[in-house]
């Protein structure tokens, strides 16, 4: 294609870069500095999409972010294909490939728009109508039926290629917008030497200036006025300008996110370059001049290809040098459009205005329009509209004087081939309202303005609805002075703006007939927006949610106040009394790269590995995630799967002797003249009184009576404890400690230190343990009655400091050697070498569940929940009742936490020994009952236990103690089994075995 | 995100901190001698007010201290912020924690 559309000369682009772009496989000529719509545009194309819902034909509207209809697939090469991209910001470059979305077999015949030309039956809330019942059908027919008709792009299926990076900023005064107001806002503040950072979302910064071709601004062309200003900035130390970067969110306290794009305008981007960084600001000030966008008006057929928004098409005029139509009909009801007509009359169109205005209403603007050859039909209003994939008519007819249609229209059609419409201008309050500043309803201006704030933010400019050229530069310089605290510079003289616009009566689409689609991106029409309210719905927010308007990706940008009107005249109320919906981030999507930052793959989550886990992957093992820990699971041997490795670990440990590395075990190191009476305040049992070299199992509850935590408190002397936690539990309980130690019991004298990646822990268990560990201890006599169960001591275990551990998580003999964490490896190994003559086995987490499990040791977190007290778990006797106080005392004679049929921790057995129940299975006492049946309790853990020979299970059952012996039923997948209460320890139940 | 001032380290983003509810309320001396009821309220009964409230935050990956801050929950604007044990600022004061 030849460009058959661009001008001869103008605009911004450089001429002396030809590319070729691809449209649905067709070649595109433009030239760099064009986005994808202005070489479209420039090409003849403006059928470029089917709308969401009913696949009309749809082509470019705007210009800018608001583009509710030109979504593209682009492909940039190398991988980096992106859907949903509007075709008004993505820059062109050669080699570039964009397709069109949502449409088959191809663009200009799409099958599905036949949904265009059905009955009504997908108005308003049709999801919640038509796709009731049965509900089985939601899931096969309806959702996937829904999903393939409506829609946007496709979404990516492999990897993102590209690289994104986060980077945090801090300074004095934030610019949000590199127009006339910004430009001036960053220009007083920074010559007042404050610290400034302006941003612009265009890839050139200068917003309304960029396509101004007439303006003086101090006798100075707007464009060389424009030139200079950002000179004087880029050459300032303390301005830092970024382009092609979005403010998307405001957040509290002027912490501001913005997102830089940096190489999706290149066709081969350097390989150091990110895609996109996400700024982090964070702003002593911030000054939003982010100008207006501008709405369309409201008529059937508003929507064909073609019809485009006026200052859009002003704009691929003046700075694409792109003339969008050779027969321009611009329909207004305001001032600015008429400088759309007299720019692309000057560019050789033959152009004609048709103004919902009578003539005596409208201001200079008509006779600027006479003075340039253009006819204005005064008093019209656009009806309709012909032609297929192309508008060919504007129909108007003539409004009555008092603002009504008259039942006999006095209709014409209007031939040509692009329509520039303008019913007003929308403020761009989005960041504002982000920042939870108060909108007030201006009258005047028919728009929402920025009113109180809550944070120290400037609004400047369009922004607030001055349209004026003058004025926007002199409010921007009025706000960067304010915020910088410097006296306000003088005011400069610029050519007088065409503002002002008269709103139409928001249900005049009403009644006429046909589509008049109020947001495009969603498919809503005034006639949704109307049926919603006459089914009751009152709230705008409800109106937006039911009908879907503005809740499409542009956010209702160019809907927002066509909604509003709309609601409020059928409610018979003024919009104020209606009220705006709330403004969320983003301001514009967002990718998820740029939110991920550095954050992916293995950066994502940080991984915790223990001294052993090297040795561990080298054994074959598998591993689990314990938060963040990677734990080794199990050890499989040859072609063992998980259930007979387990099998074989647990027979093991039972036999001879274990190893299982315990570093993940939480520690803390309780240091002071006052961490005996400390810890006493912390457990329900008493510390205080245990002896150096003694350890004491203990539970810590919450202040409400429930288990928090368990472990081991060992005392190494009077004033020095050595406390293990749950390997999940550690960072919570350091911070219980810490919480009561600060502000509860402040007069006590007591250290806490995390000690858990300073030590190593290699637990030995078995009847072996001994024997096992025996040759490498140095400093200590092992046998029974000089180190018993439950002792600590300070010794060498294989030539290394240690601090060895009698305990017992398995009901066996056994050891916990606490070594350096540098150490841990060296000592594993030289305790699984002098196992050997034990066939010593390594075992992981899932067999350690098992031996606990036979022996009715609770896991905190499986079989307690936040619910539970120690007596429901059976450990009253770890319950100090000698204690005045420790944190859940209390609680624990609260009537509900003392009553007597609260469930408890039973074992059950299943009737089939094989059978191994659900965890998490809901237990009854018998199945005839109603539903719902009355629930008893649930199954908490459930293994196969080789050693007891049988499936076991541990629950959490109502009066559960006094249900021992009796059948209950357990549900599983497909219904109920039937299983036996019983006592929850399987093995040796009188606890011989841990004595050796 | 949250500018806040801690009192021994200055102004931090929010993402160090960590909150912990209503200040001002304190652990009984004696719990075993208060009633149920008065148990609960302690437990469990927070003011949740619209306006200026009194909260506690620790400095987590900071300092790790505990401090109290005032707060106006319409606005996020930090009104004060002050040590474990110090009155409320401005009146409406209250025991340590």
């Amino acid at each position: 294609m030849s460009q058959p559309f661009r001008l001869p000369t103008g605009g911004r682009i450089d001429r002396s870069s030809p590319l070729v772009l691809t449209f649905d496989g067709r070649a595109v000529h433009g030239f760099a500095g064009d986005t994808v719509a202005s070489a479209l545009l420039a090409n003849g194309v403006h059928l470029v999409g089917r709308s969401f819902k009913y696949h009309r034909p749809r082509g470019v509207l705007a210009a800018g972010v608001e583009e509710p209809n030109a979504l593209l697939d682009v492909d940039r090469g190398g991988g980096r294909r992106e859907p949903n991209v509007r075709a008004t910001v993505a820059e062109a470059f050669a080699g570039l490939a964009v397709t069109s979305q949502n449409r088959w077999p191809s663009l200009e015949r799409d099958l599905a728009s036949i949904a265009d030309r059905l009955p009504p039956v997908i108005g308003a809330g049709f999801y919640y109508k038509t796709f009731m019942w049965p509900p089985k059908a939601w899931v096969r027919l309806y959702e996937p039926l829904i999903r393939r008709a409506a829609g946007l792009g496709r979404a990516p299926d492999g990897a993102d290629p590209e690289r994104y990076e986060h980077r945090h900023a801090h300074c004095d005064i934030l610019v949000v917008g590199a127009g006339p107001a910004g430009i001036a806002a960053a220009m007083a503040a920074s010559t007042a030497g404050r610290r400034v950072i302006l941003c612009d979302e265009q890839a050139e910064p200068g917003g309304a200036l960029l396509h101004d071709q007439t303006s003086d601004i101090d006798d100075l062309p707007a464009q060389a006025w424009l030139a200079d200003g950002l000179a004087t900035l880029a050459r300032r130390a303390n301005v830092r300008l970024l382009a092609r970067t979005t403010a998307v969110s405001y957040y509290n306290h002027n912490h501001v996110a913005l997102v830089e794009r940096l190489t999706d305008h290149l066709a081969e981007p350097p390989a150091s370059r990110p895609r996109e960084r996400l700024w982090q600001v964070r702003a002593r000030e911030v000054v939003l001049a982010t100008g207006a966008h501008e709405r369309p008006l409201t008529f059937p057929d508003n929507d064909r290809p073609g019809i485009m928004l006026a200052e859009a098409v002003r704009i691929y005029i003046n700075r694409y040098g792109v003339l969008p139509g050779r027969r321009i009909v611009v329909a207004t009801n305001g001032a600015s459009a008429y400088e759309t007509a007299i720019d692309a009359r000057r560019a050789g169109a033959a152009v004609s205005i048709v103004d919902t205005r009578a003539s005596d209403r409208i201001g200079p603007e008509l006779d600027a329009a006479r003075a340039a050859g253009i006819e204005v039909l005064a008093g019209f209003v656009p009806i309709g509209s012909k032609g297929r994939h192309r508008v060919t008519a504007l129909r108007v007819a003539r409004l009555s004087p008092d603002g009504a249609l008259p039942d006999v229209p006095d209709a014409r059609d209007l031939a040509c081939d692009c329509v520039a419409v303008s019913a007003g201008w929308t403020p761009a309050v989005h960041l504002f309202s982000q920042s939870r500043g108060r909108l007030e309803f201006d009258t005047a201006r028919d728009a929402f303005l920025p009113g109180s704030s809550v944070q120290a933010v400037r609004s400047a400019g369009a922004a607030v609805g001055l349209y004026d050229l003058a004025a926007c530069i002199a409010s921007g310089a009025r706000a960067g002075a304010e915020s910088a605290g410097a006296p306000v510079p003088p005011a400069v003289h610029a050519t007088p703006t065409l503002t002002g616009f008269a709103p139409l009566p928001p249900d005049l689409p009403l009644r006429l007939g046909g589509k008049a689609f109020v947001d495009f991106q969603n498919d809503v029409t005034a006639k949704d927006l109307a049926l919603a309210v006459s089914e009751g719905f009152e709230s705008i927010e409800h109106v937006k949610r039911y009908t879907t308007s503005g809740m499409a990706t542009d956010q209702g940008k160019t809907s927002s106040m066509a909604t509003m009107g709309l609601v409020a005249t059928r409610r018979g109320l003024a919009v104020p009394a209606v009220g705006t919906t709330t403004f969320r981030p983003p301001y514009t999507p967002v990718s998820f790269g740029a939110l991920a930052g550095q954050s992916r793959d293995r950066l994502f989550d940080p991984v915790r590995t223990t001294p052993v886990h090297d040795w561990a992957a080298a054994q074959g093992a598998r591993f689990e995630d314990v938060g963040s820990w990677k734990r080794a699971h199990y050890f499989p041997r040859a072609s063992e799967d998980m259930a007979a490795a387990v099998r074989r670990e647990t027979i093991a440990v039972r036999g001879s002797v274990g190893l299982f590395d315990a570093s993940t075990l939480g520690k803390i190191e309780v240091v002071g003249p006052d961490a005996g009476r400390f810890l006493d305040l912390m457990y329900a049992g008493i510390m205080s009184t245990l002896a150096v070299g003694r350890c004491r199992y203990g539970l810590m509850l919450k202040e409400d009576g429930f288990i928090l935590d368990d472990g081991i408190v060992a005392r190494l002397a009077d004033d020095r404890f050595h406390v293990t936690t749950t390997t999940g539990g550690a960072a919570r309980v350091l911070a219980h400690m810490e919480d009561y130690l600060q502000t509860e019991f402040t007069t006590l004298r007591v250290f806490l230190t995390s000690i858990t990646e300073q030590w190593a822990v290699i637990a030995v268990q078995g009847p072996k343990a001994r024997e096992t560990i025996a040759p490498l201890v140095d400093d200590l006599d092992l046998v029974d009655a000089a180190f018993p169960h439950m002792s600590i001591a300070r010794c060498r275990v294989a030539g290394v400091p240690a601090r060895l551990m009698r305990a017992s998580f398995t009901g066996e003999r056994g050891f916990e050697i606490n070594v350096p964490a540098d150490y841990g490896r060296a000592v594993w190994e030289a305790v699984f070498a002098a196992g050997r003559a034990h066939q010593i086995a390594p075992y992981g987490t899932e067999a350690m569940h098992v031996l606990r499990a036979e022996k009715g040791f609770i896991i905190v977190g499986q079989e307690t929940d936040g619910t539970v007290t120690p007596d429901d778990v059976g450990l009253a006797r770890l319950v100090s009742v000698k204690k005045p106080d420790f944190v859940g005392k209390r609680s624990l004679r609260r009537p509900d936490l003392s009553r007597p049929n609260r469930k408890q921790l039973v074992g059950l057995l299943s009737d089939a020994f094989h059978e191994q129940l659900d965890e998490g299975a809901q237990i009854v006492a018998h199945t005839g009952q109603p539903i719902p049946m009355t629930m008893l309790g649930h199954v908490t853990s459930s293994y196969m236990s080789a050693c007891a020979g049988r499936a076991i299970a541990l629950a959490l059952l109502a009066d559960g103690r006094h249900r021992i012996g009796e059948t209950v039923h357990v549900t599983t997948a497909d219904g109920f089994t039937r299983a036996t209460v019983a006592r929850p320890v399987f093995i040796d139940p009188e606890g011989n075995r841990v004595h050796g | 995100m949250l500018l806040i001032r801690c009192p021994h380290c200055g102004e931090r983003p929010e993402i160090e901190f960590r909150a912990g509810g209503e200040a001002h309320l304190a652990r009984p001396a004696e719990p075993m001698t208060v009633g149920d009821a008065e148990w609960t309220a302690f437990l469990y009964y927070r003011a949740n007010v619209k306006g200026e409230q009194a909260e506690r935050w620790c400095h987590v990956h900071g300092c790790g201290r505990w401090f109290n801050a005032v707060r106006d929950t319409a606005n996020d604007r930090f009104v004060a912020t002050y040590g474990v044990g110090e009155p409320r600022p401005g009146g409406a004061g209250g025991a340590a924690r």
